[in-house]
């Protein structure tokens, strides 16, 4: 972990990559629905005004104008809270930005818990699983500023359309710089055998703590970091838990439809281990700090340490 | 087309006929031979379900074999139950949800102002769509962005699937809701071709966004669909689509071609 390093949120990575982006291609273009200070896409709005796009509160109309913009030939980067991005609009997404397969990237900030004190209408914790039904949907959900500002600038090349994931919270550096790109988006960063530690956004870095207390309890944890939620890398997860003989999931979402189900599915078809999903149990959030909801929800590397000990206590 | 597919909406594409017919074939500038010419203007069908009517004008017009169109939803044909945008060529847009067109194009329309490109959208819209909130986002955002290089046109055949659109929700008055939304708006027979032509040519130089509320008759031309919402989307069997052409290639129709000299 670059630990030197201030913590810095996901969504300012997102609002300097797009910068980067609008300085570099003509065609980028932006929108929102009234939070750009929020999402960060304000920054762009600064710079670039003429290829700024405000729908005011209005996700639905937003959604849409991104589709068409798209059409005509811009690479459009569409911005709003998830729970607004993936629920409000979803119609919209699934028919004119997903069924064909037009190049709109929706950057959603505020995903999952830590959107804190707002409570649960602001909550996202079905985006994940909201995105990854929609056919040709890219679902991606980086772990640290770097990696977010890596998937920005690397979004700009995809042909398709594609969910992003930020934050709110400052959270750890992992990547020490910007990484070439995101990969086959399954990233493992602590290798281990007894096993595998799948998360993703703000859980990898728990994670990777989690991997080190189990270390003093004589378990060798995998870590692997799964910034690409949709398509999964399925090699590299079956992979992993053919070596280490069960997982654990660990993210900021429902443990219905996200990064548990998508490692489920994976193991359930090639490779069938114990897993153990962490995340939102099948419950809406509140208001609170959001460590102390990360607390409650059982969140924490202490939640992550007891569960890994839990599975091989047990077997 | 729609008896030989066994379903669809011909009541909603008949009331939009005469518009459609005028767009393709007397007010667009577009080109068959390349349906992406970037100078074209841009024909949006936001209400997808009426989809035969798009299908008929674009298969008279040479982007496909008219002979397609009898395979209207079959298993292997590129006509779908509603348009998709990469499976027929001269569709601009997938459409099929309704309420989303109107946005969809305002998002065209600034890539277009963005690009300096001369073309100008033309989407059209049903009464009963426009009962969709996200329409008045579009209607808003439109006169917002100052968009001069784009005509709504909505097919005011006043039914909808469940009966009178005055009984299901009333959206009326469209004309003073379009214009307090800031579009320069006009009022026509949209079944007199005259009428159609006129206001499409004469949106063109419209300040701003320009809406067309063209009262319609649905199903029209066919004097068993007329004003029936039960027509909406029911395909009419043999013997009743052999009347329906006997009808509708009658003389009424002919006359008002020839009042636009195509």
């Amino acid at each position: 972990m670059a630990a030197e390093l201030k913590p810095r949120a996901t969504r300012e990575a997102y609002g300097e990559a797009l910068l980067e982006l609008g300085a570099r291609h003509p065609e980028v273009v932006a929108l929102d629905a009234d939070l750009s200070g929020s999402t960060k896409s304000g920054n762009f709005a600064a710079a670039y005004p003429q290829r700024f796009f405000n729908a005011g509160v209005a996700e639905a109309n937003m959604m849409n104008m991104a589709a068409g913009l798209a059409i005509g030939g811009k690479i459009p980067y569409a911005s709003t809270f998830a729970v607004f991005a993936t629920g409000r609009a979803f119609d919209q997404v699934r028919q004119s930005i997903a069924q064909p397969r037009l190049p709109v990237r929706i950057c959603a900030s505020h995903g999952g818990l830590t959107v804190g004190e707002d409570g649960c209408t602001h909550q996202s914790i079905e985006d994940i699983g909201l995105m990854r039904m929609l056919p040709n949907m890219r679902v991606v959900v980086p772990a640290d500023f770097n990696q977010t500002y890596a998937a920005v600038i690397e979004s700009y090349n995809l042909p398709g359309p594609m969910y992003l994931r930020t934050g709110r919270p400052n959270v750890p550096f992992l990547y020490e710089q910007v990484p070439e790109g995101l990969g086959n988006g399954c990233d493992i960063l602590k290798e281990g055998s007894d096993i595998s530690i799948f998360a993703c956004g703000i859980m990898v870095a728990k994670a990777l703590e989690a991997a080190r207390r189990l270390e003093k309890r004589d378990i060798d944890a995998e870590v692997v970091n799964v910034s690409i939620i949709k398509p999964i890398d399925a090699d590299t997860v079956a992979g992993s838990l053919s070596k280490t003989g069960r997982a654990i999931t660990a993210e900021e979402h429902s443990i219905i439809g996200g990064l548990g189900d998508a490692v489920a599915e994976v193991a359930a078809e090639q490779c069938p281990v114990r897993i153990g999903r962490l995340g939102i149990k099948d419950t809406f959030g509140k208001s609170g700090h959001p460590d102390q909801l990360l607390e409650e929800f059982h969140l924490t590397v202490a939640d992550l340490v007891n569960l890994a000990q839990d599975m091989q206590k047990s077997e | 087309m729609v008896t030989a597919a066994g379903s669809g909406h011909p009541g909603g594409s008949l009331s939009a006929a005469d518009i459609v017919a005028a767009l393709y074939f007397q007010v667009l500038q577009h080109n068959p031979a390349d349906p992406k010419w970037p100078g074209r203007d841009r024909f949006i069908l936001s209400k997808g379900h009426c989809a035969p009517v798009l299908y008929a004008a674009l298969a008279r017009s040479g982007y496909f074999p008219v002979k397609d169109l009898v395979n209207l939803r079959q298993i292997d044909c590129h006509l779908q139950g509603h348009p998709d945008m990469h499976k027929t060529p001269g569709v601009e847009i997938s459409s099929g949800s309704l309420g989303q067109g109107l946005s969809v194009s305002i998002g065209m329309a600034l890539a277009m102002r963005l690009d300096n490109l001369p073309g100008r959208i033309f989407t059209l819209m049903g009464d009963g769509e426009s009962q969709e909130g996200e329409v008045w986002e579009a209607a808003m955002a439109a006169s917002h962005y100052k968009l001069n290089n784009l005509t709504a046109i909505i097919d005011a055949n006043g039914l909808q699937i469940d009966g009178f659109t005055c009984d299901v929700m009333n959206i009326e008055p469209l004309p003073e809701k379009f214009a307090a939304f800031g579009w320069n708006t006009l009022v026509i027979d949209g079944n007199n071709m005259e009428q159609v032509v006129d206001a499409l040519e004469r949106s063109r130089t419209a300040a701003g966004p320009a809406a067309i509320i063209a009262r319609t008759v649905k199903g029209k031309g066919v004097s068993y669909m007329e004003n029936n919402a039960g027509w909406h989307g029911k395909a009419p069997k043999a013997g009743e689509a052999e009347q329906a052409l006997a009808e509708l290639t009658g003389e009424e129709i002919r006359e008002s071609r020839e009042k636009v000299g195509s």
